[in-house]
Parts: structure tokens; sequence; C-alpha cells
């Protein structure tokens, strides 16, 4: 069964119809060739799949693409403007953020959200925000220091 | 997941006209973190969704009568970080910071956590410990039903076919009141506990005696657990660390785990005795010491836009 949906993705309207059981992040990747949201996990708990909802953290695994109809989603795709890279994502490539990189997108939208509501959080304040956003190389140290030096790169 | 019709009521009256509609052919959805999961693994292979998301009116959290009404739709993550539910109940905000991650728990509603009833979910036993009830409500009517009889076994609870938790109300305490959520989490900060306790304690004006208490767990059998013949041998008792061992073995008698990869039936047990016991002495401590300054390094609150 299908449902037209009406929404924006990274800021630009999107109208579209899709199957009912057609969950948002197969919605976001086959649908609208947005492949920069990466699937682990499938059950909430690697944070790879995370996107913006109106502002907000979910993952995209658990959410049906229905959900998002009236919404706004961000995805990593829609952190650079105007060609230029978000601060988080400057600080990720400076301070070494990543390693193999799946998890990098979900990591990287986690942190904005993050940043949206504690410019320059603390260490604890980003291990409890980042708790859900899994990382099987790096140990953590180098995400944590990207995101706390990330306000360097705030204009 | 197999194809489904997608509904999206707009108000209680259309949820309950979509209800009769579809019968027990149909299931409610509000944040769908749990259900979805059923869904993808084809355990719940409902004909239709009622979407919740669309209804309005059920987020609110207020007070009423002294206590706390808290609307079904309410997320876990607006308990957590609601200045009122901070101020007035902060055993409950804690308690619902425990659950899953921040993701989570924007989008997992406190109505629809309840009707899940997985019987290892953190906000139960704190809810039963803080004599809280659930208010379901269908096209006759609305009942209200105390959260210590609301579940009835694993993933099962009283709630008929037809009937919605539109609200959950956590009464005021008397004075002299505290209470203690504790979480056993060998494994991950996330994970679903091994063993969690909740505790409230009513003191006497001397601080001394127990005036009231009650007790009840997570993760030890098919419901969340109150430990009934715990809080008797407590009750009108000295508050002696003697008398709380005690309650700890009355805990242990109470609850039935399974054994799985989160520990042993026996192990779980020993920690049900030993997390009641923690749960009662940090409950004691918070009222009989000073009040400390709670460190709050979290996020402000803010408000879901709906």
């Amino acid at each position: 069964m299908k449902k037209k949906i009406r929404l924006r993705i990274n800021g630009k309207k999107v109208e579209a119809e899709v199957a009912t059981s057609r969950l948002l992040i197969d919605f976001l990747r086959y649908d609208q060739g947005l492949t920069g949201t990466k699937e682990g996990c499938s059950v909430g708990v690697c944070g790879a799949c995370t996107v913006l909802m109106d502002g907000e953290m979910v993952s995209s695994c658990l959410a049906l693409a229905v959900f998002a109809d009236g919404h706004e989603i961000t995805t990593v795709e829609g952190l650079a403007k105007d060609g230029e890279l978000h601060p988080v994502q400057k600080s990720f490539i400076k301070y070494g953020g990543f390693q193999c990189g799946i998890c990098t997108p979900g990591q990287v939208v986690a942190a904005k959200a993050l940043l949206d509501e504690i410019p320059k959080p603390n260490e604890e304040q980003i291990k409890e925000w980042m708790m859900g956003n899994l990382c099987r190389c790096t140990g953590y140290y180098k995400i944590i220091e990207s995101i706390q030096k990330a306000h360097q790169f705030a204009k | 997941m197999i194809a489904f019709e997608y509904r999206t009521p707009k108000s209680l009256k259309e949820v309950y006209a979509d209800l009769r509609e579809f019968g027990t052919d149909a299931k409610l959805i509000a944040g769908g973190t749990a259900l979805v999961i059923m869904m993808k693994q084809r355990l719940v292979r409902p004909s239709c969704l009622i979407s919740l998301r669309a209804v309005r009116g059920l987020n609110n959290i207020a007070q009423k009568d002294g206590g706390l009404k808290i609307g079904g739709l309410a997320t876990h993550r607006e308990v957590e970080i609601s200045s009122l539910v901070r101020r007035r109940t902060a055993l409950l905000a804690e308690t619902y910071r425990h659950v899953a991650t921040i993701r989570v728990r924007n989008m997992a509603t406190v109505g629809g956590g309840l009707a899940h009833a997985d019987p290892n979910q953190d906000p139960p036993p704190t809810l039963i410990a803080l004599g809280a009830t659930v208010k379901a409500s269908s096209a006759d009517g609305s009942r209200v039903i105390p959260i210590e009889e609301f579940f009835t076994d694993y993933y099962e609870t009283v709630l008929k076919p037809e009937e919605i938790i539109t609200e959950i109300y956590v009464p005021k305490l008397p004075a002299g009141s505290g209470g203690a959520f504790l979480k056993f989490l060998p494994r991950t900060a996330d994970d679903y506990a091994t063993v969690s306790a909740a505790a409230v304690v009513t003191l006497d004006r001397s601080k001394k005696t127990f005036a009231d208490v009650r007790i009840a767990l997570g993760s030890v059998g098919t419901t969340p657990i109150r430990a009934r013949e715990a809080e008797a041998v407590l009750r009108g008792q000295p508050v002696k660390p003697e008398a709380l061992r005690e309650a700890a073995e009355k805990a242990k008698a109470a609850v039935d785990p399974i054994s799985d990869f989160r520990g042993s039936s026996a192990y779980k047990k020993e920690m049900a005795g030993v997390f009641v016991r923690r749960a009662l002495e940090k409950a004691v401590a918070g009222l009989t010491a000073r009040k400390a300054k709670a460190k709050t390094s979290r996020p402000a609150p803010r408000r879901r836009r709906r």
C-alpha cells in the first residue's frame, strides 16, 4: 500500500509516493539517492543511520518513511553549506575523528545536533550524547576531541 | 515487512473509529522504536497501523492534584528533560534518562513503552514504586488502572484491543519521602538491565523509622515485580542495616529471572537482592543526609515541535 508524503530533505521540498512499509533509511538511500546515511545494526543501537527530524536525532532504520510526512529531515549531505563543510566535519578531518568511516556520517550528524544545543560541550556531555553512536576503530578519543574542538571552525 | 494500511487520525475520536474498523488486525503506533523492529522480524503482522503521531493534546506534562500527569504521547526524552518532572519527581526524570539512547528517547512515548510491556524496561519499576496509575481510554469511556496491575505477562497487559493509554498519573509523595532507581549494567550503558530495582521510602519525623516503603524490580520475571514481602519487613521498623538486608532476602524470594546472555537465573536472583538493598540505602541516604547539590551537566531542555 502506498502513501503520498510531503517533506523537506536538507532544505529541499520533496513529494513522493512511498510504500507504507518503506523505512526512512531505505527511502533516503534508495529513493532519494542519499547514500551518506548508513545502515549498521538495523535495530536502533549503533547510530550509523542517525538523521535529524525537525532538528532531533532519530534512527532512520526504526522510523517509517511516512513518519517524515510534514517534517524536515537533515542528513549528512545537508551539513555542508555552499560547498563549505560544516565546522564539525572540518574538525573530524583536522583531528582525525574517523578511521574506516562507516560510522562517521552518523557520528557527524549526532555531533551536529549536540553542538546546536551546546556549542562547547564538555567531555561528559559529549559522552552521554554520543553514547548511541558505536565505532569499532577509533576507541572514541579522536571523536570526542573532534567534537570538543569543532567550535574553532565556527564562524 | 508485509504491506499494511497506514491511518493518521487527528483526534481520539478518529482513533476510536479506526480501531472499530480494523479491530485486532490493527496496531497503534507512536514512536515505533519497538513495534517497527517486531514488524521487521515479522513477529507482528498488522494489516493496519493506526498512527498516533498526529493526535494532538496527548503529550502534555502538568501538575494535577499535587501530583504529575503525563500524556500518553509524551516522549521519554520529554519526561527526562521536563523541568517540572525534575523539580517534582526527580526520580522519574532520572529513570527515563536510563532508557536506551537519546535517539530512542526522542521517539519512544511513555504510553507506547508501557503498552509494549517488555519486562526489561526501566520505567515500570519506578512507576510501581511511585504508585502511578494508567488511564486507558476507548470509545466507551476511560478507566484508571494501578500500574502494578497493568502488566500480566511477557508483552501482555490488561489493555483491551480498543483501548489506548491517554495518561499516566504519578501521585504526590508524602513528606519525608525519597526514592532511588538502580540499573545493573555489566555490559553497555544503553543495554537493558541485567536487574533493575526501584525503591521509594517514607521515613517518619524522627527519620529513624520506615513509615512506608515500596519496592519494585525489572528484568527478573515475565512482568515487573513488586516485592511486597520485602516492603512488609521494613514498614514500621527502625532504619537499620540488618533490616535492609532482610528486605533484600525477601526481594530475592519474590523474583523469578530467566537465564540469558545477561546472566544466569541464580546470578540475577542474587543481584536482585543486592540492588534492592543498594536502592533502599540510596533512598534513605537521600533523606537523612543534608540535601547534596545535584550536579546537572546535562543539555538544557528543549521542546519538540509537533
